[in-house]
């Protein structure tokens, strides 16, 4: 798929195989010869994680249906019967559920690194926009899955989410009669997002294909950011990545199993250890911790469908991010304004994700009353997702269409490999000089 | 820098990790140094056996426990557990326990509802026919099923114990509607029902009285049977209940952990070595 293919055919089952399906080809290609830049460092060993992840929760998704009940009168109890008496199912269920919120916790990484390094810049940009897609139907299946337990989040947050839906003007409450299938969350809806849960997995599956794909034609970007010139800049994927990778995804699994054998409820919410019940409405209805960013932009807004148009907008913003970042310099490592930004990005991602746990009108210092705003107390998580939702947008918006076009650019290394600058730059007095004392 | 951003991202999932906060303000619970707590905890089979007692002779007056049978009390890790006995349903306590309750049935010939003792394989019989009957019974309130309680409630097994050693008599200026009763560990809202000066007490009411008294069950191990000991051993037993697999959890944990420990240093290793020759 990649062009270049240095595979060479050795057997004569595998030469007869390679002109009428070059599968071990491609496999070779991808996994074994395929040239690496050296100098990747451990925030790129989240692809490898990922697909792990992915791996992972296909598989115990696949165990746990076996057992699992789609009925309103059953799931819940079916599933403390995985817990109790299937073979380990304790084990394959708790890596499940966790699986999910290391899965998430992975893909920001692997994503926070993307616009770090500047990784949907040309031409990888519709690998870009593939991995958007995936993190996109990635949500769409954890959402669904919450629901299967049918714990009392479980029901309230899908009746919190599809009613969104409702929002849309004209049409709206009709797709969500139909999103249910009645007139209410029940039987029908439980049944339907069961199926689709495990439908859109291998949804993901085949776009993680389209992306490797991506990635193999442009190849990988790395922290330099700057294009691979020569041989000397790669190195085979195997073993030089395997072996990353592989040190990298093992210490991945000691935080995840330790959550799994230790902390197996810690992510979760005890709330959705009770039997749902559509008459009883929990206090503080509150999505998992990896969607509390969006739900905070949700409630940020006072209009209902502006929420939702402002939810969906943080998503497909970041599909728009190759055209709306102006600068030619890939990598931030060379951008210090941009740096700084993007460190403030971070840090107003998770101020959101805070905020969308609290109750909006409880008081971010507390003790301390603010002015009163339009509907709310400054001094409000209301107006802290306020003011952070503006920032969300106007990263993406405005300051990096702004900061390409005016910030100066620290000089960009010619290669990977060769230390020397591509344009005039200041070198360190001394440098240059008995260079054979130096090591 | 590498290091800092790690523990950035730690600290920040540690931060979204937090509890949310549920409306009113309780009391913070009572922590208590369980025995089962941390990785490597374990239950105390005798306390849980007490805990047992408690629950048979106090609580499933009104609460049932749908997810357990009795085979749980011997199997594996479980409070009768008996290593002779690998089948819990061969064990002659369990049996014994078991024989103690009546469970309903239906009888095969005529298809009448009967009663008979119960058997290992047989479910906690529940103490309410239906939900109707339970609330009707309890002035309208539903006695939670108990099955899971101490990982359906925020603060677990030291709330459960709060609860029940936390009943107090409410503050003057509290008005308690019939039926109610004040608990300073119970989720709640209690300002519309307060007149008297400052901020409402902490707590909530609630539907149950306090279900514990001092020597309300006597022990077979000779144990003072204090309010305190009796909730202790209980949610000793309600934690178990709700995780009856949670010890061999820790112990595969355990292993799981050192083997993949051992793996990443061998990675570390492996990684240093095929990586000698590159400069990078």
């Amino acid at each position: 798929m990649s062009g270049n293919s240095t595979y060479v055919p050795k057997a004569g089952l595998e030469r007869w195989l390679d002109s009428r399906l070059p599968i071990v080809r491609f496999m070779n290609d991808t996994l074994v010869t395929f040239p690496t830049p050296k100098n990747l460092n451990y925030w790129f060993t989240f692809g490898g994680i990922l697909a792990l992840m992915l791996g992972i929760q296909l598989i115990t998704g696949i165990v746990l249906a076996m057992h699992y009940v789609p009925h309103v009168d059953h799931a819940f109890n079916s599933v403390e019967r995985i817990m109790r008496d299937v073979n380990y199912g304790w084990l394959i269920r708790y890596m499940h559920a966790n699986g999910a919120s290391m899965f998430f916790l992975a893909v920001y990484l692997h994503m926070f690194r993307g616009l770090y390094y500047g990784s949907y810049k040309a031409p990888r940009e519709v690998l870009w926009i593939i991995g958007c897609a995936i993190y996109l139907v990635m949500i769409i299946t954890a959402f669904m899955g919450y629901v299967l337990p049918w714990g009392q989040m479980s029901f309230h947050g899908a009746v919190v989410i599809t009613n969104l839906i409702g929002a849309i003007p004209v049409i709206g409450s009709a797709i969500t009669t139909w999103l249910w299938g009645g007139f209410a969350v029940d039987n029908a809806t439980l049944n339907r997002f069961f199926s689709l849960h495990y439908l859109l997995p291998f949804v993901i599956a085949g776009l993680v294909v389209l992306h490797v794909w991506a990635l193999h034609v442009t190849g990988n970007n790395n922290p330099k950011g700057v294009d691979v010139k020569s041989k000397e800049d790669t190195v085979p994927f195997h073993p030089y990545y395997t072996v990353k990778d592989g040190f990298a995804i093992s210490v991945f699994l000691l935080l995840y199993m330790s959550f799994v054998f230790f902390n197996p409820n810690a992510l979760g919410d005890p709330v959705n250890y009770v039997p749902a019940n559509p008459l009883v409405t929990p206090a503080h209805i509150v999505p998992e911790w990896y969607l509390l960013p969006f739900y905070a932009i949700l409630r940020a807004v006072p209009d209902k469908l502006m929420g939702v148009v402002l939810m969906f907008g943080a998503i497909a913003v970041i599909f728009l991010l190759p055209w709306l970042d102006t600068s030619k310099v890939r990598s931030m490592r060379y951008r210090p304004t941009a740096r700084l930004y993007f460190f403030i990005f971070v840090f107003v991602a998770l101020v959101l994700g805070y905020c969308g746990g609290q109750l909006p009108d409880d008081q971010v210092i507390p003790g301390v009353s603010g002015l009163m705003l339009i509907d709310s107390d400054i001094n409000s998580f209301v107006w802290l997702s306020r003011i952070a939702t503006l920032y969300y947008f106007a990263y993406f918006m405005i300051i990096l269409p702004v900061l390409g076009l005016t910030e100066t650019p620290r000089p960009v290394p010619e290669s990977i490999t060769d230390p020397v600058l591509s344009y005039p730059a200041t070198v360190p007095a001394g440098a240059m000089a008995s260079p054979e004392k130096r090591g | 820098m590498l290091r800092k951003s790690i523990a950035l991202a730690a600290l920040g999932l540690a931060i979204l990790a937090g509890p949310a906060v549920a409306a009113g303000d309780p009391e913070e619970p009572k922590s208590v140094a369980w025995s089962f707590a941390g990785p490597f905890g374990k239950f105390d089979a005798a306390q849980v056996q007490r805990g047992y007692k408690v629950y048979r002779e106090v609580c499933s007056a009104c609460h049932s426990m749908d997810q357990l049978f009795f085979r749980n009390l011997g199997q594996k890790s479980g409070p009768f557990y008996d290593p002779e006995y690998e089948n819990p349903n061969d064990n002659p306590y369990v049996k014994a326990l078991a024989k103690d309750i009546q469970v309903n049935d239906i009888d095969s010939e005529t298809g009448d509802t009967v009663q008979r003792a119960g058997m290992p394989a047989d479910k906690f019989p529940s103490p309410w026919p239906n939900e109707a009957a339970a609330r009707a019974s309890n002035g309208g309130a539903l006695p939670p099923d108990l099955s899971v309680i101490t990982k359906a409630r925020e603060g677990g097994p030291d709330y459960v114990y709060s609860l029940l050693t936390g009943y107090k008599n409410p503050p003057a200026g509290l008005t308690v509607g019939p039926g109610q009763h004040y608990n300073p560990y119970m989720p709640g809202d209690l300002a519309a029902y307060w007149t008297g000066k400052g901020h409402a007490p902490k707590g909530g009411f609630i539907a149950m009285a306090a279900p514990l008294a001092d020597g309300k069950v006597t022990f077979d191990d000779g144990k003072p049977s204090t309010v305190e000991q009796q909730a202790r051993d209980v949610v000793a037993f309600l934690a178990w209940a709700s995780e009856p697999k949670q010890t061999e959890r820790k112990q595969f944990g355990f292993g799981a952990m050192i083997y993949l420990f051992i793996f990443s240093i061998l990675l570390w290793f492996s990684y240093k070595r095929i990586w000698r020759n590159v400069g990078h």
